[in-house]
């Protein structure tokens, strides 16, 4: 079977690898890389547990082919701290409990900053919206939600 | 009074809300979950499952898949040749490949492992299997009649009478007094019957492997599960191998909620790596997941009580039906249990049934069996109030069980929580708050039995005074967090000071699985005594340094001091100093404890919630949420609520959205995510976490456990809320959006 050359940029980290036609984006991630804080609960783009940025824009990588990642950016989970420190969401989930299981944590935690980015000062109903497609089955969300909105509020300097 | 009892004190570590441990693996997507390990040399195996609801499996042929290239073994029921001492394992092993007959949709018929996911996938189509297709039942109430199809035959205990079909495998019966006689005192009484439909524990995690089995009869077992102990344990049966010769690690789990506290792929992928002679990894799709694991029994139930006028309870009776899917399980009975648990009952009948049909084999999922006799027996007393216009929670305070109430399932109550939840609710400002155009609130209570079980602890006091913890239970919620605190609290110094790890099997003695509610009550007890059993050896090696007697030196503060003005004056030796002087004094010390952990407290919990219906469209909106348990003593608050919250929201699913759908031909019909839907975060409110603490007798911190309680009122809170806003009774679940629409337009 012949396989096909990507050239892509993971992290900020210019990455290249063969892949099968048929391969996802993260069979490549978790299987190729070794990138396997990108889960797979699904395969259908149901729960989120996969979610990167691909090109600044939020996508389960379940459902983009590794092909597809030719030419562009990808950020996963393993991009998200800088050296050994970390994003403030990735610190408050710690400190705030706002992770059980932590099955769903690098999606929402992918989903979260993405949306941090976009909308600095979101209301409960935005986070609960945007969040609604990164499933979690342990904390009720309700940890989650604060979590997300009182690190909003740190970093507008709120807090 | 024996030195592991409760023993009133002033906490330190335990109650505060450290940082969890494996908190910063969590967050950066390092930790290693089930499906995130690899071998060098790795084969990728999958399963063929059967696409019929009950078949004959008249013959396999695996030689064309055998004959692809990339294929390195197929393994069919044919090479499983040892038969399992027990029944239970022996089901297990019928369970994981099926045998003559495949019982359910999803039934695993046979496995292939290969060189890649691709060529696996083809292997799996080359395989040629020969069904006769046989009738089918998945309807617990069909399948108890006498001319249902039979899934097993020779099945049937002895406790059921005749007239029902073999499917019915078992009835237990529970109570005590005479309820005939109570009914005939009764002023008022109410009788209903529900329905409940099977959900899925709906773990994020897929079930996971990775197997590596020699033929020098040694294997390694990496896998994501509740229990490490009991998968090396039922394994090794299967296989037919000492379970010495087995070392299974427990990943990092990514939800278990019960479904992890079985095998699935696991012995599967063991025979392959024997067959092929290289390691296997083994994950299911989501599709797998919900065909083939966990999920809980449907129920149907009936239920009658009788009430005088001032809403005291004169009779109660229960009927509790569970379907288990393809294989017996006890949950018909545990619902007889614990349904009427929260009462103080005179007379009583509590009847549960196991009734096999063709689905798959239900397996625990927090709190097992309670949720669904809650449902139907909160659901009768909250009409009963309505009929006597009285306040739900006085009518539950009038007759809730306390101290001393002889208990629906048995035993008498020793100290519990269930008036002190009834209690805060009625002062909670959520039970007076106003309610708005369509909403209604609803109340409910809920009991589970908690569970100790075997637990195996090692505490290693390392040289330069920090200390290495070694527990057997799988951490599922920050349980590492919360043993971390208790050792650190026992000791006498910071939290940083201890890690906590998971040994895995060859490495600390037996553990039970991480159910029943145990860890924190078992293991914390057992690491509170591992340390106490280091401590005493420190407090020997003090008082060797010092020259006095042992029993003449106290433990403070992380500290060796004399005991009172008799033993001598020295200064204190902390932990530290001495651990650094161990070599000389005997030699490098540690502490551990072996037990079987009894006197974990029952627990009981009280849920408030307010729901708007929308009559148009029979859609259900929680606007708000409360949730009242006793923890016994919560060690770490952020996660005794987090458990709280996340049972509740559990609860909400399978009350309002969650369903395992079947199709006239047995199949399932709604087997992913999009359409066997679990709450999402723009679903729900915030779930308010109100912890009572009323210390466990049984535990030296009066720790209970807390993780089933909270999804056992949800579903009858849910009904009782949804009821009173749409003004008709609801007795089915779930209240999904046409369910309750028709039962509007028919009132």
């Amino acid at each position: 079977m012949s396989r096909i050359h990507v050239n892509t940029t993971i992290n900020g980290d210019a990455t290249d690898y063969l892949c099968e036609a048929e391969d996802t984006l993260l069979d490549v991630l978790r299987d190729q890389l070794d990138m396997t804080g990108s889960k797979e609960g699904c395969a259908s783009g149901d729960c989120g547990a996969c979610t990167v940025r691909l090109d600044g824009r939020l996508v389960c990588s379940c459902l983009v082919l590794g092909a597809e990642a030719e030419g562009r950016t990808v950020e996963t989970i393993e991009g998200m701290a800088d050296g050994e420190t970390l994003h403030p969401l990735q610190k408050n989930f710690i400190d705030k409990a706002a992770l059980q299981c932590g099955i769903c944590t690098p999606g929402i935690l992918v989903a979260a900053k993405d949306l941090l980015e976009r909308n600095p000062d979101p209301t409960e109903e935005e986070v609960r919206y945007w969040l609604a497609g990164n499933l979690c089955r342990c904390t009720g969300y309700d940890k989650i939600i604060r979590t997300v909105l009182e690190t909003a509020a740190e970093m507008r300097g709120a807090a | 009074m024996a030195k592991d009892e409760f023993t009133p004190r002033t906490f330190k570590v335990v109650g505060t809300r450290p940082p969890r441990p494996d908190g910063l693996d969590k967050v950066t997507g390092r930790a290693r979950y089930g499906a995130d390990m690899s071998a060098p040399g790795m084969l990728i195996g999958l399963c063929l499952r059967s696409p019929h609801a009950h078949a004959r499996i008249k013959s396999i042929d695996t030689s064309a898949a055998e004959a692809m290239k990339g294929v390195k073994a197929v393994v069919t029921r044919a090479d499983f040749t040892t038969t399992p001492e027990d029944q239970g394992t022996r089901d297990i092993l019928d369970n994981v490949m099926a045998g003559e007959k495949a019982l359910y949709d999803g039934h695993t018929v046979a496995a292939v492992a290969a060189t890649s996911r691709s060529v696996a996938r083809a292997a799996l189509k080359a395989i040629k299997v020969e069904y006769e297709v046989l009738p089918h039942v998945v309807d617990v109430d069909e399948a108890m009649k006498p001319d249902a199809p039979v899934l097993h035959e020779g099945r049937q205990q002895e406790s059921v009478p005749k007239g029902y079909s073999q499917n019915v495998l078992a009835r237990s019966q529970y109570g005590h007094g005479d309820i005939e006689a109570g009914f005939k005192k009764a002023d008022i009484i109410v009788e209903r019957s529900f329905t409940t439909a099977a959900t899925h524990q709906g773990y994020i995690e897929p079930h996971a492997c990775l197997a590596t089995m020699g033929n020098d009869g040694q294997g390694d077992l990496w896998c994501c599960t509740q229990g490490h102990y009991m998968v090396r344990n039922t394994c090794s049966a299967i296989l037919g191998m000492d379970a010495g010769r087995l070392k299974v690690t427990a990943s990092e789990i990514g939800g278990g909620f019960g479904g992890k506290t079985t095998v699935f792929l696991e012995p599967v992928a063991l025979m392959l790596s024997k067959k092929a002679g290289k390691p296997v990894k083994m994950t299911m799709s989501r599709d797998e997941v919900l065909r083939a694991s966990g999920p809980t029994a449907s129920t149907s139930i009936d239920i009658k009580i009788g009430m005088t006028k001032e809403g005291k309870i004169t009779a109660a009776q229960g009927e509790f039906r569970y379907q288990s899917g393809a294989f017996y399980a006890m949950n018909g009975a545990l619902g007889a249990m614990c349904g009427f648990a929260p009462y103080d009952l005179e007379n009583l009948q509590s009847v549960g049934w196991e009734v096999v049909t063709n689905r798959p084999k239900a397996a625990a999922y927090r709190a097992p069996g309670a949720p669904m006799a809650a449902f139907a027996v909160e659901s009768v007393m909250d009409e009963l109030a309505k009929e006597l216009d009285m306040d739900p929670i006085e009518l539950r305070l009038k007759n809730a069980a306390e101290e001393g109430t002889k208990s629906a399932y048995g035993p008498t109550y020793p100290a519990i929580g269930l008036k002190a939840t009834l209690e805060a609710a009625k002062a909670h400002p959520h039970w007076s708050a106003p309610l708005g155009k369509n909403q209604g609130r609803g109340l409910a209570c809920g009991f589970w039995f908690n569970f100790g079980g075997d637990t195996c602890v090692s505490l290693m006091i390392n040289p330069d005074g920090t200390v290495s913890l070694s527990e057997g239970n799988p951490d599922i919620g920050g349980s590492r967090a919360a043993m971390t605190m208790m050792a650190a609290e026992e000791l006498g110094i910071p939290y940083e000071h201890v890690r906590t790890v998971i040994a895995d099997t060859a490495t600390l003695g037996q553990n039970e699985v991480t159910d029943g509610s145990r860890v924190t009550f078992a293991v914390g007890l057992a690491t509170i005594k591992a340390a106490r059993h280091a401590i005493e050896i420190m407090k020997t090696r003090a008082a060797a340094t010092w020259g006095i007697e042992p029993d003449a030196v106290e433990w403070v503060d992380g500290a060796a001091q004399p005991a009172g003005p008799n033993a001598g004056k020295f200064p204190p030796m902390t932990l530290k100093e001495i651990a650094a002087i161990a070599s000389n004094t005997g030699g490098p010390i540690a502490g551990h404890h072996e037990v079987n952990a009894e006197g974990a407290g029952v627990s009981f919990g009280t849920h408030i919630a307010d729901t708007e219906v929308d009559p148009e469209t029979g859609a259900v909106k929680v606007v708000r949420y409360t949730v009242f348990q006793d923890a016994g003593k919560a060690v770490h608050p952020d996660y005794v609520e987090g458990q709280l919250q996340g049972g509740a929201v559990q609860g909400i699913g399978w009350a309002l959205n969650e369903e395992y759908i079947y199709g006239k031909d047995g199949t399932l019909q709604n087997a992913g995510y999009l359409d066997y839907r679990i709450p999402v975060a723009s679903d729900l409110p915030m779930i308010e976490p109100v912890i009572l603490e009323i210390p466990n007798p049984g535990h030296p911190y009066g720790v209970r456990g807390v993780g089933e309680t909270g999804i056992v009122p949800p579903l009858a809170t849910l009904a009782n809320a949804v009821s009173r806003a749409a003004g008709v009774r609801m007795t089915s679940l779930p209240m999904s959006p046409p369910k309750l629409l028709a039962a509007i337009k028919a009132s």
